[in-house]
């Protein structure tokens, strides 16, 4: 399942969501918000979205990872609004009967989420200013999803 | 036509709105659009160049077919500048 939501992540409910007997392992990504980048000090961030195509592509990065890999259940959800420093902007939970698919899946989310999921990023800078982050290596994402992860499933 | 094209993050900041409109010959392509939003907001000429164009919340390329969407039911076009998520 995914979420987009305003409020603080509970990351227990998220470990509770994907937790299973099923399950031999589970995995969870915190994003979390960094005081220094660069050397220049952050006091808090703004994470902007296209809140329907998120939520589209959200969608679709949940469907093709159970595709791609043996999972029980995933959770992706995605903070928006005003975060301060050390909360977490995006938890992703995995669980699946053993690590190696829950792991790989996780990672595949997270990076693939950052190329093409619609959700922008504002820092405001200690020293009073505030920008909004576009990576300059930004590649088009015209294929559904353009990373290097092998399509087969791991056994 | 006149098409609507949504503006997010740094664009929206530098337009000062959340939509502009952008007037296209029928039948122009997202390369026109491109090209149309540089010339008719040259504040956003730059940005432009980085980003993607999505229309109904799918990336498309530049050879796609802009559709008309002046009523607000038909088709959402948006300028999609570099994403930072996560």
């Amino acid at each position: 399942m995914i979420e987009l939501t305003e409020h603080p992540i509970d990351t227990q409910e998220v470990l509770r969501r994907v937790s299973s007997t099923q399950a031999g392992a589970v995995v969870l990504f915190l994003g979390t918000t960094r005081e220094f980048t660069r050397g220049r000090q952050t006091l808090s961030l703004n994470y902007e979205c296209y809140a329907e195509m998120a939520e589209k592509k959200l969608e679709e990065l949940d469907v093709e990872a159970h595709k791609r890999w043996h999972l029980v259940a995933t959770v992706i959800v995605h903070r928006i609004g005003q975060l301060g420093l050390g909360e977490a902007s995006v938890a992703i939970g995995v669980s699946s009967a053993h690590r190696q698919d829950a792991f790989e899946a996780g990672k595949w989310l997270i990076d693939t989420l950052k190329e093409v999921v619609p959700i922008w990023k504002q820092e405001n800078w200690a020293d009073g200013t505030a920008e909004w982050v576009h990576p300059p290596d930004h590649t088009s994402p015209i294929e559904p999803f353009p990373t290097k992860q092998p399509l087969e499933k791991a056994e | 036509m006149k098409v609507e094209l949504k503006l997010f993050a740094v664009a929206k900041q530098l337009a000062g709105a959340e939509a502009i409109s952008i007037e296209l010959p029928a039948g122009a392509t997202v390369q026109d659009l491109r090209d149309a939003i540089g010339d008719q907001h040259p504040v956003l000429r730059d940005i432009t160049t980085r980003a993607m164009i999505a229309i109904d919340t799918e990336y498309v390329s530049n050879d796609a077919l802009v559709p008309e969407n002046t009523v607000p039911e038909n088709s959402e076009i948006a300028l999609i500048p570099p994403v930072s998520g996560g």
